[in-house]
């Protein structure tokens, strides 16, 4: 079991999630439109399959928002 | 510059601030601001940086105001419908604050103008509502070494940050524009009036801050807020090495509108 903090919030996930499956798991609307960052630097997209968490690690989404006028 | 009593009463609340004092409100004062988009976001940024006493406001917009940006863009009034949001937009600023010299640039902001317009300015304020334009005020900006206000909104959210030279820029963040209606902008998906002014202000802070030197500016910090739980959230963000602008080995070289949502840059009603 792995504690996680996702966009600042405590998740108990399963073994070492790798980044895809928990965008996955939180039901990410368009996850090719989110931008990563785990402890605080950008993972690439290319490496959301290829990246695990581990215990205590924080990931945090950042969506486009282009609104304005 | 020396303030007659009018201006010492005008903007005495500002003198009071320690922060500020009569020597902020010179520099507010001598400061010039290029505000992009005079829609919900330019709306409260021009009007609270016209009552604030900015020297000059560059406004650039190539719209007509349509009775559908009347429930958030609220320096334009009924009266001004059909009118040119660059010519309602500096009537208004005229009303609040005669000290105000006003730029207007009733066209859009392109690829071709965009270093010549805002060179003459020393902050730059995202405004606008599509992705084509947020990344080519970013390239521009880092282009020209120009700090600027990011804006984005849409239906109960907001989210902004303040670039410097050196910092954290749109493309470290979002590498490029998403493909065309991907992302749903506010004329696509709807945005509750008040976050436009919630964001606005948040931006015309930024600009008093950074024209002042007072406080700590949002750089490599991304603030974020959802109003439908009244939640804000500071992301701390970082200078991305591999940026394609302000990276390591920069792709891109020349400033150039993107390809992906150039369907959403036509004068079409917002």
């Amino acid at each position: 079991m792995a504690i996680i903090k996702v966009n600042g919030e405590s998740q108990e996930l399963n073994g070492t999630p790798s980044i895809l499956e928990v965008i996955k798991q939180n039901n990410v609307l368009q996850p090719d439109m989110v931008s990563v960052q785990v402890n605080g630097e950008f993972v690439h997209k290319d490496n959301f399959a290829a990246t695990t968490l581990k215990d205590g690690d924080e990931i945090d989404f950042l969506y486009f928002m282009g609104g304005g006028q | 510059m020396n303030m007659t009593n009018e201006q010492i009463e005008r903007y005495s609340r500002h003198i009071l601030l320690q922060d500020v004092g009569v020597e902020g409100q010179e520099k507010i004062s001598k400061g010039r601001v290029l505000v992009i988009g005079a829609g919900g976001l330019g709306a409260p940024v021009l009007l609270y940086l016209a009552a604030a006493g900015v020297g000059t406001l560059g406004i650039i917009d190539g719209d007509v105001v349509d009775l559908s940006n009347l429930q958030r863009q609220v320096i334009h009034f009924t009266e001004d419908v059909g009118k040119p949001k660059v010519f309602s937009a500096e009537e208004k600023i005229k009303r609040v604050n005669p000290d105000v010299n006003v730029i207007t640039y009733n066209r859009l902001f392109t690829a071709e103008n965009a270093l010549d317009i805002i060179k003459n300015y020393d902050f730059i304020v995202d405004g606008t509502d599509n992705f084509p334009i947020k990344f080519l005020i970013n390239d521009a900006c880092v282009k020209a070494g120009k700090p600027f206000s990011h804006g984005g909104i849409l239906r109960f959210e907001g989210q902004t940050f303040t670039y410097k030279p050196g910092h954290t820029c749109y493309r470290c963040l979002f590498h490029s524009p998403p493909p065309p209606d991907a992302v749903p902008t506010c004329s696509q998906a709807g945005v509750l009036g008040a976050i436009a002014g919630m964001l606005g202000t948040i931006q015309a802070g930024e600009v008093l801050k950074f024209l002042t030197g007072t406080g700590e500016l949002l750089t490599d910090r991304l603030l974020s807020f959802d109003a439908k739980k009244m939640e804000f959230r500071t992301f701390k963000t970082k200078h991305n090495h591999k940026c394609p602008i302000c990276g390591d080995n920069p792709e891109i070289t020349e400033l150039k509108e993107s390809e992906h949502g150039v369907c959403d840059i036509t004068n079409k009603p917002q």
